[in-house]
């Protein structure tokens, strides 16, 4: 196989191809590099990239598979770690001065996984710093580009694993999600991003932003390659205290494209104000793609809309700044060059070490969770979540399936949103309560706008019910060709031309 | 109600993120938080007496194992992380006098 034939192919696509002898994973990787060396000083989706480790890895994970010892789907195939997510022996930063020579000494439960599983991890992807961001622009080690058109963000925070998957400087990637930072970049590089039920992936290694809202989550392709990835990552992990026992851990066998007499409820109060109107148009249409096959679908009033981003920035920001406070420059990452006594160590190294977005997080979350100020926001928030997670549980006492957008608009131009850091908050509004209730979260790319970019349709479905989000968003997949941004299909066929 | 933060204040959550923000950093920072604070008051909207303050959606309990050693002696490798180190120990400026 050439090179660009196997980059088109999806992960599970390149799996079956590898165990059936028609491509090798050294052969893989070897391509994969090649697409990072011709993307790479355009879109930057890479903190580090581990060229020599990734052709050890596939030489070895080869042999295993010809000896017969690794018959999964993900054997042999590429793939990239977002870097908030330990790996041992590999620079793991967080996009951050503070981490920028923090080397793991042990793997996360989600890479551990998917060593297991025979994957080749060939790098580690950009982020806005420590996962606080919605464009990947807060990183310290530049921003990534949206693949669609370098313009504009890839969103984030997740960005940099998004782009390389869309750009196909990679196979698969892992991201994290505590308020959209898996979806919302998905829909704006096109494409698929899911968030699973909270507690269904171990969070033992991923460097913790807000700990009760922080999911580990595939980026992929298709609905498919999410699915077989999901079954390899998900785990009870005794290392981490919130991980919960599923009754089920198999979700590829959902993908059938059946959905009849699924019920779906398009909330009313997704599809008003603010929304662009070719993302509603997309909603619509992903909608009626569902009817026409056998889906009821109707429009409902969710409620409560409005106060999960007030919510959100209040407990995320209260968890970031208790989660934070282990970075003070004595075990590990930056320390001040000069300061006075401890406490100057202290102060010095997290002022010089932290970004501009995680000192706003760090400050609003200790102010709110001062005493005096505790009970007027923490403790409201924690109550607005409870509503939040009551008006879902009313929706799904009628539906199956939450329909809606992803982000209100496409992926915005560079430097756009970071002026006004509220009115980037407000572009989670459809993601953000998905984390509050705890919920799974599957964005689809379904279409383009008129400027070429992206858009991205998300499907919600009750705790522990990923099947029925995969089943319909398998069905509206079907209905759709996948597409390649155009400046990656050229890196392809100029590298075959030479 | 539009939230005035003082310099006061702002110096009170600096010494609690044990963070040093320099003049330019400080003003940035009172107008950001009060923006953030009056945003914010929509909660108040909200009718949450008797409503239970929900951390975790799902119940959380104490995770026990036995009290025996399941890690390595990685001491050595974590110590390569710290920016200083003695001895087998990290190493901070004196804290006692």
């Amino acid at each position: 196989m050439t090179a660009s034939e196997i980059l088109s192919l999806t992960a599970v696509q390149l799996g079956k191809k590898i165990k059936e002898g028609e491509v090798t994973s050294p052969e893989a990787v070897k391509a994969v590099l090649g697409q990072i060396k011709a993307m790479e000083p355009e879109l930057n989706s890479y903190v580090t990239i581990d060229e020599e480790g990734a052709l050890k890895q596939a030489e070895e994970i080869q042999k295993r598979i010809e000896s017969g010892e690794l018959t999964g789907p993900l054997a042999g195939v590429p793939a990239a770690v977002k870097d908030n997510i330990c790996m041992e022996g590999l620079k793991t930063t967080c996009s951050s001065k503070i981490l920028s020579d923090f080397v793991p000494t042990y793997n996360a439960k989600a890479v551990e996984n998917l060593k297991q599983a025979g994957a080749v991890i060939i790098g580690k992807t950009n982020m806005d710093e420590f996962a606080m961001g919605s464009t990947t622009e807060t990183s310290a080690f530049g921003v990534t580009r949206n693949p669609w058109n370098p313009e504009h963000v890839p969103g984030g925070s997740s960005g940099g694993s998004c782009a390389a998957v869309a750009a196909a400087e990679c196979f698969f990637a892992l991201g994290s999600d505590t308020g959209g930072s898996i979806r919302q970049p998905a829909s704006f590089c096109g494409v698929t991003g899911l968030k699973p039920t909270y507690g269904t992936i171990s969070r033992y290694g991923l460097i913790a932003y807000g700990s009760s809202l922080d999911q580990i989550g595939p980026v992929a392709k298709d609905v498919t390659d999410c699915a077989a990835i999901l079954e390899v990552l998900a785990s009870h992990d005794g290392m981490d205290s919130t991980s919960v026992q599923r009754e089920d851990y198999e979700f590829t066998r959902y993908l059938t494209g059946e959905v009849k007499g699924l019920k779906v409820g398009i909330p009313a109060d997704y599809m008003g104000e603010g929304l662009e109107p070719e993302v509603k148009e997309a909603v619509l249409k992903a909608a009626k793609v569902l009817e026409e096959k056998g889906a009821v679908v109707e429009t409902f009033d969710l409620g409560m809309v409005e106060y999960a981003i007030p919510a959100y920035y209040v407990i995320a920001s209260a968890e970031a700044s208790s989660n934070l406070s282990r970075f003070d420059g004595v075990k590990y990452g930056y320390r001040a060059k000069e300061y006075t006594g401890l406490h100057g160590m202290y102060k010095k190294s997290r002022s010089e070490g932290f970004g501009p977005e995680v000192k706003r997080r760090i400050m609003l979350g200790s102010f709110v969770l001062s005493s005096g100020y505790y009970d007027a926001y923490y403790l409201k928030a924690l109550k607005t979540k409870a509503l939040i997670k009551k008006a879902f549980d009313e929706a799904f006492s009628k539906y199956d399936v939450i329909l809606g957008p992803a982000a209100p608009t496409t992926a915005p131009r560079l430097g756009e949103s970071l002026s006004d850091p509220l009115k980037m908050y407000l572009g989670d509004i459809y993601t953000i309560s998905v984390n509050l209730a705890g919920l799974p979260g599957l964005s689809v790319p379904f279409g383009t706008d008129e400027k070429g970019l992206p858009i991205g349709v998300q499907l919600i479905a009750d705790c522990f019910q990923e099947k029925n989000i995969l089943r319909a968003g398998f069905a509206v997949e079907q209905s759709r060709t996948y597409k390649m941004p155009s400046l990656a299909a050229k890196a392809m066929r100029e590298k075959e031309e030479k | 109600m539009a939230h005035i933060i003082d310099d006061e204040t702002i110096e009170y959550v600096g010494i609690l993120a044990k963070l040093e923000l320099d003049d330019d950093e400080k003003e940035a920072a009172k107008k950001d938080m009060g923006r953030m604070l009056d945003y914010i008051d929509k909660l108040n909207e909200l009718d949450t007496d008797g409503v239970e303050p929900m951390s975790h959606v799902f119940p959380v309990y104490n995770v026990f194992r036995e009290d025996v050693v399941i890690n390595g002696d990685d001491r050595d490798q974590i110590l390569k992380n710290a920016p200083e180190s003695k001895d087998g120990a990290f190493k901070v400026p004196k804290t006692v006098e």
